[in-house]
């Protein structure tokens, strides 16, 4: 009987919550209009009560009022929010979401916000979305509960991971409520339960959570449990940073072997230090970028496929002007390498200074196609779409050279050469067209460089010249007319540069590089892969 | 000895050579010093100054001649040893600014006020002695040197890899000297010089002197050059630039000889940026940039390496065209130089000086053939 | 021990097992050789033999993975590089002749007569009269004293060859290492070098490194056969001729 009595109240009380809740909820208009009113102790009242309502509305109306974008207009003291739009501020209707044509600052009076209240509205449109049906937002909102846990979302959260069908998502939300129990004055062992949840988590938002929990627990057993929730992650942290390292390390490094793998051809075969060859990416990187041009002006649709077209485009204007620097230039200087490197970098000189004159002096701007654009995560890990197709690219020119050395008539004859020039020319391989088609193929490869760097560096006329030194240290690290040594080399380097650069900063790191390299030297004056015998001499 | 040892290389083109430096760090000074400014003879003060730029280079282009026209040893880093010697004479000028600084700081040069810097870092003591840093203009270079070339010559790094090192050695120094906690200055290096040995840098006595002092030191690097390639190490020299091997199989330890010039020929290339510095009244590291170098062996390449005069005549006349186009049409100046690389390596490796004695020795052989 | 004992031999030039090898191949197969002092040796093989790699083993040029090489029983030449090795009294002379071109006749062989070769005391010092004695003397033995000032560039290629005998006698070695020296000679030509290599004899050691017979036949001493980097067969020239082993290596393939 009790026990009846006892349901027929909570089923009352929760009617009369039930009804006042659809009286709010018809009232958002006045909800609206109390955020605008009153001091900032007001609008926390305000807030918590719109929250409150439940209302789908009341997300994007918070947002706006944290990011500073909801006004209320002098003419009509409607709430509206207002975007950036040129000069002016597209307006929409707050409550109703309808478009309220646009007006300017002066028009408009800013709902202003304080941190503590940005705080507040974080965590409460946290709790707010959590039943969004858009699973990107349920996500986010999950990670800002978890970065500013509130225990009043308690019960927010256990409804939304009661409904979550998404595994993943459901995991976040177990999440969130571990860093919200942690908050709250839940029982010990839910704490601890919860320590376990977080210290799986591993990150460093999961770092700051346990920090916070070593500082506030008072229960000595739930403190040392949380410290070492938290030596764990750091941790795995730790692991991650370097998982991190070597993939810049890698990044860096397939930058320094599409630089350096044409050095390594000429300088490999011919004995002569290109110094124009940086120069030769640099034309590369304009090739791409006069094709985009072309490309937004006249065929927009194609500009996705930009990097593709230029591709063959830089590969023949950088392979033909190579052609032309061996037969107008280095082939008068053969036995003088010392004199191919003067000539040379006169040469970069003048290809710097053409550029500057026809492009001008600053940098030019080469836009990413969609696939190179964005990033994802790989465990802890951001890898961007840019960098990784830079590594795949650098990997398949790399591969696509080893097979024309090996599997092409090009290929044998330049091997010939390189091996024993008076005894190939002597079979009746026409070594000056030897010359200077590897002189091409080195120089073209240049210019695929170009393209790939036309997407992570300034494109102007000094692009080249920060290349010209790493590659050569890559090819001698490596060995020279070893290309498989070049490639280890520029790995190598670059993840011993990334190493570096957390500890003594990018510029020490690079000297300390050219540093080891010289000391590398005094040790293996030949490289890593070094050709022995005496043909070396 | 001493005396014997630097008369032994004197030919007489060379001493003509040393009396027409000296001529002109005598009589340009002077006619600046004693005529009147209406007088048609009168040298204007930034005409001594360029000149006296000139000298600096063309000490510079004798520097490099030395280990590559007569060692073999293309170095791309002598910008570096220049720049070196140039900061240590720039450190006593900023100290001796004393408290004119625009912040008024007794000890504190202004950019170490400017990056609030407390004291005055360790390495900056002594250099309100000029002494002092007399001594660090030849020794810092120096024992830059005899550090990159100790190691590069005992491991036998020759040709385009030691030029490679030596720049990227320039490379890595430059991006060191752009960073502000290096204590020298950072980006902007140092400028507004006060005086010199109690001497206003920027007075036309001063500009005079320094003129003169650049032309000494230009006549006395040609002497001691010449005494050094005219001595029998001079012969032992050339013959490890032409064949390395033989002469380590005739028993000659190679890396004693190309160490001592190049640390030679560093100290001198510090020297010469050191008088350098209050001439042009700024230190930066610009100085250091791998064009720099390279610009110094063109210098050398045009005059004619291998000889001693070669490089005084090539770095005047390529530092002339580079004031005058610079000034006149600077967008073609870039073309020029990098066009003059090309034609002297393919057309003139001997530089200027080979062309004459090749018009020289052609001329006698056809008045020789004449009588017979 | 026995090492030690086995290094006081008579030998001058002592090599025991030396193995070198270039990325796998191996030149150099545990080779020993034995050079009496006074001796004169032609050593001969086919192409790839391991002659060369042998002579740079012995002048400080290569280093060897395994073996000794031991130069007048004191001196262990695998710990000494070119420059030690040629001061102990090791000349080489290489198949091309290499002077040096930008200097004059009596230059070159100034700058091989034995004695000075530190930098600083070369800086000061000036030819002394017994070096002027001497080398006036070995310009008349090579009878070049009138281009004694010309540079060596100009010299004939028959000229430059004589003034690197000039230049061995000048460097006075105890042992001389000498790569191909009648490669590309006439019949006449290769006559004389055989003269003159055996005038060289009497005052030095002399190991020769050649493919022709008929020049080793008129040398007429202990011949050394190297084959795939080991020693074949040792003893006069008829003796290694009649060898089957040497035969088939020089004919069989």
């Amino acid at each position: 009987m009790f026990f009846l009595r006892l349901l027929t109240g909570v089923s009352s009380a929760l009617a009369v919550v039930l009804i006042t809740a659809t009286a709010w909820a018809a009232d958002l208009q006045t909800l609206v209009t109390n955020l605008t009113t009153g001091g900032f102790g007001d609008r926390e009242k305000a807030i918590s009560e719109l929250v409150a309502s439940g209302e789908a509305r009341a997300a994007p109306i918070l947002e706006a009022l944290a990011a500073g974008q909801l006004y209320v207009r002098k003419a009509d003291n409607v709430v509206v929010i207002g975007k950036a739009d040129g000069n002016k501020l597209a307006l929409s209707e707050a409550v109703s979401g309808k478009p309220a044509g646009s007006g300017t600052e002066a028009e408009l009076d800013r709902v202003r916000v304080n941190n503590r209240l940005r705080g507040v509205i974080e965590a409460a449109v946290g709790s707010l979305t959590l039943m969004s049906p858009d699973a990107r937002v349920r996500r986010d909102a999950a990670d800002s509960l978890f970065k500013r846990p509130d225990p009043t979302a308690l019960g927010a959260l256990d409804a939304a991971i009661a409904a979550e069908k998404d595994a993943r998502i459901k995991t976040a939300f177990q999440e969130a409520r571990a860093a919200v129990v942690l908050t709250s004055d839940a029982s010990k062992q839910d704490k601890l339960a919860a320590l376990e949840v977080v210290r799986d988590k591993g990150n460093r938002d999961a770092l700051s959570v346990l920090q916070a929990a070593i500082n506030s627990q008072s229960d000595p057993e739930v403190k040392a449990a949380a410290t070492a929730a938290a030596a764990s992650v750091r941790q795995t942290l730790a692991g991650w940073e370097a998982a991190q390292n070597v993939w810049y390390g890698i990044s860096l490094g397939s930058v320094l072997l599409l630089a350096a793998i044409g050095l390594a051809i000429t300088f490999g075969t011919m004995g002569v230090i290109n110094m124009a060859h940086g120069e030769m990416v640099m034309l590369g990187a304009y090739t791409t970028f006069v094709v985009q041009d072309i490309i937004r002006t006249s065929f927009p649709h194609l500009f996705d496929a930009s990097l593709l077209i230029a591709l063959p485009l830089a590969f023949l204007v950088a392979g033909v002007v190579g052609i032309a620097i061996e037969r107008g230039i280095i082939r008068f200087l053969y036995g003088r390498p010392l004199d191919t490197l003067l000539a040379t970098w006169g040469l970069s000189l003048v290809l710097q200074q053409a550029v500057r004159s026809i492009f001008g002096p600053s940098n030019r701007e080469v836009g990413a196609p969609a696939f190179m654009s964005g990033a994802f995560q790989l465990g802890q890990l951001t890898i961007t779409y840019g960098r990784l197709w830079i590594v795949v690219f650098s990997l398949l020119v790399f591969a696509t050279l080893i097979l024309v050395l090996r599997k092409t008539p090009l290929g044998l004859y330049m091997r010939a050469v390189t091996q024993n020039r008076p005894m190939a020319s002597a079979m009746g391989i026409r070594t000056p067209r030897v010359d200077a088609l590897t002189f091409g193929l080195g120089s073209g490869i240049a210019g695929l460089a170009g393209v790939a760097l036309s997407q992570i560096d300034n494109v102007s006329p000094n692009l080249g010249q920060g290349y010209i030194i790493d590659s050569f240290m890559v090819v001698v690290f490596g060995g020279v007319g070893n290309l498989f040594g070049t490639l280890v080399g520029a790995t190598a380097l670059g993840i011993v540069n990334k190493f570096l650069e957390p500890y003594a900063g990018a510029v020490l790191g690079k000297i300390l590089v050219l540093v080891f390299i010289i000391l590398f030297i005094q040790r293996r004056p030949r490289g890593l892969f070094a050709l022995k015998g005496r043909s070396v001499e | 000895m001493i005396t014997r040892f630097l008369w032994q290389g004197m030919g007489p083109s060379l001493r003509v050579a040393v009396l027409f430096v000296l001529a002109i760090g005598i009589i340009l000074p002077l006619l600046n010093q004693l005529m009147p400014a209406s007088n048609a003879l009168y040298v204007p003060a930034w005409v001594l100054q360029l000149i006296g730029k000139y000298l600096c280079f063309a000490s510079l282009a004798l520097a490099v001649d030395l280990v590559w026209g007569f060692c073999g040893i293309l170095t791309l880093g002598h910008a570096a040893f220049f720049a070196l010697g140039g900061y240590c004479m720039g450190m006593y000028l900023m100290r001796q600014i004393g408290s004119r600084g625009q912040y008024g700081n007794p000890l504190l040069p202004d950019f170490m006020v400017f990056l609030n810097y407390k004291e005055l870092p360790w390495f900056w003591h002594g250099f309100d002695q000029f002494w002092f840093a007399a001594i660090m203009i030849v020794l810092v270079p120096s024992l830059l040197a005899l550090a990159l070339g100790w190691f590069a010559f005992r491991s036998r790094v020759t040709g385009v890899y030691l030029s490679i090192i030596t720049q990227a050695m320039t490379f890595a120094l430059m991006l060191a000297f752009f960073r502000n906690d290096m204590g020298l200055g950072g980006n902007n290096g140092m400028t507004d010089f006060k005086d010199i040995l109690g001497f206003s840098v920027q007075s036309d006595a001063t500009r005079a002197t320094l003129c003169f002092a650049s032309a000494l030191v230009l006549a006395i690097f040609l002497v001691i050059s010449a005494a050094v390639v005219g001595s029998r190490f001079g012969k032992a020299l050339t013959a490890v630039r032409d064949a390395e091997s033989r002469m380590r199989f005739l028993g000659y330890r190679v890396e004693g000889y190309k160490l001592f010039v190049f640390v030679l020929s560093a100290a001198m290339a510090g020297i010469a940026g050191a008088l350098y510095v209050p001439q042009v009244g700024i230190i930066n590291p610009s100085e250091f940039s791998p064009g720099n170098s390279i610009e110094a062996v063109l210098w050398v390449a045009v005059g004619g390496r291998g000889t001693l005069i070669g490089p005084v005549i090539g770095a005047f006349l390529v530092n002339w065209g580079k004031t005058y186009l610079t000034g006149a049409l600077p967008e073609v100046w870039l073309f020029a130089l990098g066009a003059l690389f090309i034609a002297v390596t393919l057309f003139l490796p001997k530089g200027v000086v080979g062309l004459w004695s090749q018009i020289r020795s052609r001329g006698t052989t056809r008045k020789a053939k004449v009588p017979a | 021990m026995s090492m030690t004992e086995q290094r006081s031999t008579s030998a001058l030039l002592y090599l025991s097992g030396v193995t070198v090898s270039f990325d796998g191949f191996k030149a150099l197969n545990n080779l020993s050789l034995l050079v009496e002092p006074g001796e004169m040796r032609a050593i001969i093989g086919p192409n790839g033999a391991g002659k060369t790699t042998m002579m740079d083993v012995v002048t400080g040029k290569t280093r060897p993975d395994e073996g000794e090489v031991v130069f007048d029983g004191k001196a262990d030449l695998t710990k000494l590089d070119e420059a030690d090795i040629a001061t102990l009294g090791i000349g080489r002379k290489f198949q091309k002749p290499t002077v040096f071109e930008n200097h004059t006749v009596r230059d070159n062989l100034l700058l091989a007569l034995a004695g000075l070769r530190s930098w600083y005391k070369l800086l000061l010092a000036a030819p002394t009269k017994a070096e002027n004695n001497r080398l006036d003397e070995i310009l008349s033995i090579i009878r070049m004293e009138p281009q004694q000032h010309m540079l060596a560039a100009r010299l004939s290629h028959g000229q430059k060859q004589w003034l690197e005998i000039g230049m061995l006698l000048a460097q006075d070695p105890k042992l001389l290492l000498v790569d191909e020296p009648v490669a590309g000679m006439t019949d006449v030509e290769t006559e004389t070098t055989a003269q003159v290599l055996r005038e060289i004899n009497k005052t030095h050691s002399v190991v020769v490194v050649e493919h022709d017979m008929s020049f080793v036949r008129a040398l007429g001493v202990k011949v050394t056969v190297l084959h795939e980097g080991s020693m074949l067969a040792e003893g006069t020239l008829d003796q290694v001729s009649a060898d089957p082993r040497v035969v088939e290596v020089y004919l069989g393939r």
